[in-house]
C-alpha cells in the first residue's frame, strides 16, 4: 500500500468534517441545552483527521465494518485526549447524557463524512477523475450541511423564541432550550396572549376567509380564461399565451397610491371587499398561465367527442375538461392560497381597523417596543403554522405546477 | 352538361375567392373566447392598468397626500340664549369654515330642519325658509375665512315647556371645491425634485446592486441545492421540502425572524458568533450602514445592511430557483451523463459541457423573473430596515416619498422611473435573447 496525495487529502478532508461537525453539534448543544459550552474546533479537526486516516490507510475495496468503527472510536478518543476530557469547554459532568450524546454523533458524524467522501479513494496517487470526484463530495457534503442550517435555524428559532419568556430572552440569547419543568400554560403564554388579548383567532379567521374565497374568485376567472387561450382561436391568442405574465412587471407599490386615492375616495379602502378586488387581480394572470400550460396537454379528442356529442363549450370545461385537470387546479388553488395568505403590501396599506386585519397586517401590529418579543415571534408562528401544513400536505402538487410546462421548455 | 363546366382560365373568376378575414364558425370562437376572457380583461385592466396609468397622472401634478380629501366645508350650529323662554328670540348660530388652509370652497348650499315649535323672527341675508326648513347659500368662502350665520327664533309656550335643541339635526352642507387630482395644474417639479437630489442617485445604485446581485445568488444557490438534491437518496423528499420553507412561510413571520435572530444584543446569531471568539461584540447587522474591514491593512468600507438585505433576499427566494432547475435537471436524459462516464470525464467536466448548456434555457427565464420581482421587491426591505442603513431601493423610496414625507407627486414620479427602467432592461434582455438565438 503506497502512501503518497492521496492520505494528505483524506487528512483535510477528515480535518474539515472534524471542525463542522464540532462546531455544529457544539453549536446545537448549546442551543437546546442552554449550557454555555465552546466547541474547540482545532481539536474537532485533529479528530476528524485522525478518524478519516483511519478510513484512508486501508485500501478501498478493504474497508469493512470493522474500519468504519475503529475510525469512530479513534475520532472519539482523539477529541476527548486533545481537549482534556473537556470537549466543550465545559465539564463533562454538567449534563453528562447531552455530552454524551453529542460527543458520540460527533464521532459518527465526521467518521461516516470521510467515510463516504473517501469511497474508492486510495491512500497513494488518485487519478484526476478520483480527485475531482472527492473535491465535488466534499462540496456537496459541506452544500448538504450549509443548506439545511440556514433552512433550519431561522424557524427553529422562531419557535423557540415564541416559548420564552422576556427575561429569559434578555438574559441568554444562546439559550433556546426548552424547559418542560413549566407547565404547558406558562411555557405558550405567548400563544394564550395573543389568543386571548391580541385577538388573533379573529385574525386567523379573517385569513382564511379571505385566502378561500381569493381563490374561488380566481378560478372563476381564470378557468374561463384559460380554456379560451388553450383551445379556441382567436386573433393574438398567441401574443396573449405568452405576454400573460408581463402584467407582473408592473411593481405593486405603483399601484398602491391611485388604488389607495380611488377606494378611499369609493369608500372600499378599509375594507375586505376591497382586498378582495384587488388581491384576484393579482393572482389571475399566474393561475391563467399554470392552468393553460396544463390545458393545452390534455388531449382535444375527449372534448371534440363531446361537442360532437352536443355539449356547448361551458358543459365540455365541466364535464370534461376540469375532471381532468384536477392536479393543475389543486397545484393553482394552493398557490394562489398562499398568494393570499402570504401578501402583505394591500393589507398593510388598506386595513386600519383592527377588527378586519388579516393576519400580515395583525402580526405587523405586534411590532411595536410595547409588545415582547416573544408575542411577535408567536404570531409568526400562528400565521407559518396553517400554511406550512398546507403545504406540506400537498407539496407533491405544488412542485408539479410550478414546473408544468416549463420542463418541455 | 360539357358546356356548363368551369375550365381552366375563363371561368377563374366564377371561383369562390378565399375570405379575408373571419368566417362565420372562427367569428363565433373568436367571439366565445372574448367572452370567456372578459372578466380576466376587465379586473386586470381596473386594477393594473388604470392605476399604471392613473399613476403617470399624478406624477406630473402637485399632489399631496392630505389633497386626496378635498376640501370641504365644516359648520358648527350654535344656539345662544335661552330655549325654555316663551316668546323672546334667541338666535341660532351656524358657523362656516373651510377645512382646507389653502384652497377657496365655493357654491355652498346649508341645510337644516328646525324642530317643531320654533318660529323664524328673523334671517340672515343668505337664507330663506320653506316651513322649518333653512337653506343657506354662500358663495365663496376664502381659505381660513370664517362666516357666520344667524337666524332668529322664537319658542312658542309648548316648546319652551319641553325644549329641543336645534342642534339635534345635524345641518347637511356641500361646497365646490378644485380638487387637485382632477383639475389642470400640471408640473415637472416632481421630477425635477427626485432627479436633482443627490440621493436619488444613491437610491438608484442600490437598488441596481440589491437586483443584480441578490438575482444572481438565488439562481446560484439554486442551482448549487438543484444539484445537491439531483440523485435520489433516502430522505430527499423531506430535504425537497424542507428547502422550500423560506419560500413558502409569510413574509412578515421570516422577515421578523430574521430582525430577531441578527438582534446585535439578543439575537442568537450574534451570540454564536460571539461565542465562537469571530467578533467582540454583536454586530449590527440591519442597521449598520457600512463596516470597515481591513485587508491586509486596505481599509475596505463593506455596506453591512445592504448585503444583511441581499442576504435575506436570496434565502427567501433561492427556493424557486431551486425548483425550476432541478425540474429541467431531472429531464435531462442520463445517456449522455453515461457516455461521458464511459469516455473518462470528471464530474466537473461532465458539469459544465453536459448540464450547463441544457439549463441555459432555464436560467436565463429564472434570471429575467427574478431581476424583474427583485427590482420590484417592497415588501422584504420595509420590514428589515424600513429602508434605513442605506438600504432604500427605488421601490421603498416610492413609500417614503408618497407616505412618510407625503408628497404623492413624488412618489409616483419615482414609481414612473421604476417602471420605465424596467421596460428597459426587458427590451435589452429580449433584443440580447434574440442576437443570441440568431
Amino acid at each position: 500500500m503506497r502512501i503518497g496525495f492521496g492520505l494528505v487529502f483524506a487528512l483535510l478532508t477528515g480535518a474539515l468534517w472534524g471542525a463542522i461537525g464540532s462546531v455544529l453539534i457544539g453549536i446545537t448543544l448549546t442551543l437546546v441545552t442552554g449550557l454555555p459550552g465552546t466547541p474547540i474546533v482545532a481539536a474537532g479537526a485533529l479528530a476528524g483527521a485522525a478518524g478519516a486516516a483511519t478510513i484512508s490507510l486501508r485500501s478501498a475495496h478493504l474497508r469493512s465494518l470493522g474500519v468504519a468503527i475503529a475510525s469512530v472510536l479513534i475520532a472519539v478518543l482523539v477529541l476527548l485526549a486533545t481537549t482534556k476530557m473537556q470537549p466543550f469547554s465545559i465539564a463533562l459532568s454538567e449534563a453528562p447524557i447531552f455530552q454524551a450524546i453529542a460527543i458520540v454523533l460527533f464521532g459518527l458524524g465526521t467518521s461516516a463524512g470521510s467515510w463516504l467522501c473517501l469511497k474508492g479513494i486510495e491512500p497513494g496517487s488518485n487519478s484526476r477523475y478520483k480527485r475531482e470526484l472527492l473535491l465535488v463530495r466534499v462540496f456537496k457534503g459541506v452544500g448538504f450541511v450549509f443548506f439545511t442550517s440556514i433552512v433550519v435555524l431561522p424557524f427553529y428559532v422562531m419557535v423557540m423564541t415564541s416559548l420564552k419568556s422576556q427575561q429569559q430572552l434578555l438574559l441568554s440569547p444562546m439559550d433556546l432550550s426548552v424547559n418542560f419543568a413549566q407547565s404547558p400554560s406558562e411555557l405558550f403564554r405567548s400563544y394564550i396572549e395573543l389568543f386571548t388579548q391580541f385577538n388573533f383567532g379573529r385574525f386567523l379567521l379573517i385569513s382564511t376567509i379571505v385566502s378561500v374565497f381569493t381563490v374561488l374568485i380566481t378560478l372563476i376567472f381564470s378557468i374561463p380564461g384559460a380554456y379560451a387561450v388553450s383551445r379556441l382561436k382567436f386573433p393574438g391568442r398567441d401574443l396573449l399565451s405568452r405576454s400573460v405574465l408581463l402584467i407582473y412587471m408592473v411593481p405593486a407599490i405603483v399601484l398602491v397610491i391611485p388604488l389607495y386615492a380611488v377606494f378611499s375616495q369609493l369608500g372600499l379602502r378599509n375594507t375586505l371587499t376591497g382586498l378582495l378586488i384587488i388581491y384576484p387581480a393579482t393572482t389571475v394572470p399566474v393561475a391563467l398561465y399554470m392552468l393553460q400550460g396544463y390545458f393545452k396537454g390534455l388531449p382535444p379528442e375527449l372534448e371534440e367527442a363531446g361537442l360532437m356529442d352536443g355539449l356547448n363549450r361551458i358543459g365540455v370545461i365541466f364535464k370534461i375538461t376540469l375532471p381532468l385537470a384536477l392536479p393543475a387546479l389543486a397545484s393553482v388553488s394552493l398557490y394562489v392560497f398562499m398568494i393570499a395568505w402570504n401578501e402583505f403590501l394591500f393589507a398593510f396599506m388598506f386595513l386600519d381597523d383592527p377588527n378586519i386585519f388579516t393576519l400580515s397586517r395583525g402580526v405587523v401590529s405586534l411590532n411595536s417596543s410595547e409588545v415582547p418579543r416573544q408575542h411577535l415571534m408567536a404570531g409568526a408562528v400562528v400565521a407559518t403554522i396553517p400554511i406550512m401544513v398546507i403545504f406540506l400536505w400537498f407539496e407533491r402538487f405544488l412542485v408539479q405546477g410550478l414546473t408544468a410546462g416549463s420542463v418541455k421548455g | 352538361m360539357t358546356s356548363h363546366m368551369p375550365l381552366g382560365g375563363e371561368d377563374k373568376k366564377k371561383l369562390p375567392r378565399p375570405r379575408k378575414g373571419l368566417g362565420p364558425m372562427a367569428k363565433k370562437e373568436a367571439i366565445l373566447a372574448f367572452q370567456m376572457l372578459l372578466p380576466t380583461f376587465a379586473i386586470v385592466f381596473a386594477i393594473v392598468l388604470v392605476p399604471l396609468l392613473a399613476n403617470f397622472w399624478i406624477s406630473v401634478k402637485p399632489v399631496k397626500l392630505a389633497d386626496l380629501r378635498a376640501p370641504a366645508p365644516v359648520v358648527s350650529e350654535r344656539v345662544r340664549g335661552d330655549m325654555d323662554v316663551a316668546d323672546t328670540p334667541f338666535p341660532i348660530e351656524y358657523r362656516l369654515r373651510g377645512s382646507s388652509r389653502a384652497k377657496p370652497i365655493s357654491d355652498i348650499v346649508l341645510l337644516d330642519t328646525l324642530p317643531p315649535g320654533l318660529s323664524i323672527t328673523a334671517l340672515d341675508p343668505a337664507c330663506t325658509a320653506n316651513g322649518s326648513n333653512i337653506r343657506c347659500e354662500v358663495a365663496r368662502l376664502e381659505p381660513g375665512e370664517r362666516k357666520t350665520l344667524t337666524i332668529s327664533v322664537t319658542a312658542t309656550a309648548q316648546f319652551a315647556a319641553a325644549p329641543v335643541s336645534p342642534r339635534g339635526s345635524k345641518p347637511d352642507i356641500s361646497g365646490f371645491a378644485d380638487n387637485i387630482l382632477t383639475n389642470s395644474e400640471f408640473t415637472l417639479d416632481n421630477f425635477k425634485r427626485i432627479f436633482s437630489a443627490t440621493e436619488f442617485w444613491n437610491v438608484l445604485w442600490t437598488t441596481l446592486t440589491y437586483t443584480i446581485v441578490g438575482t444572481l445568488g438565488a439562481l446560484l444557490f439554486g442551482m448549487f441545492a438543484a444539484q445537491l438534491l439531483n440523485t435520489s437518496f433516502v430522505g430527499r423528499p423531506i430535504l425537497r421540502g424542507l428547502f422550500l420553507f423560506p419560500y413558502v412561510a409569510p413574509v412578515i413571520a421570516v422577515a421578523f425572524t430574521w430582525v430577531v435572530l441578527l438582534d446585535p444584543f439578543s439575537g442568537t446569531f450574534n451570540a454564536i458568533l460571539v461565542r465562537m471568539n469571530v467578533v467582540d461584540a454583536g454586530i449590527n447587522f440591519f442597521g449598520q450602514r457600512t463596516a470597515e474591514l481591513n485587508f491586509f491593512g486596505l481599509v475596505v468600507p463593506f455596506p453591512m445592511a445592504l448585503s444583511t438585505v441581499i442576504a435575506f433576499e436570496i434565502w427567501r427566494y433561492f427556493p424557486l430557483s431551486f425548483l425550476f432547475i432541478l425540474a429541467r435537471m431531472q429531464s435531462i436524459s442520463t445517456d449522455m451523463y453515461e457516455a461521458a462516464e464511459v469516455d473518462g470525464a470528471s464530474p466537473m467536466q461532465q458539469f459544465w459541457h453536459i448540464s450547463l448548456p441544457q439549463l441555459l434555457g432555464i436560467l436565463s427565464t429564472l434570471f429575467l423573473l427574478r431581476f424583474i420581482w427583485t427590482f420590484n421587491k417592497f415588501d422584504d426591505i420595509f420590514l428589515l430596515t424600513g429602508g434605513a442603513a442605506g438600504t432604500r431601493t427605488l421601490t421603498v423610496d416610492v413609500y417614503e416619498q408618497a407616505f412618510a414625507i407625503s408628497n404623492l407627486g413624488a412618489g409616483a414620479a419615482v414609481a414612473v422611473v421604476i417602471f420605465v427602467a424596467l421596460l428597459l432592461f426587458a427590451l435589452f434582455f429580449f433584443r440580447f435573447l434574440n442576437q443570441e438565438e440568431s
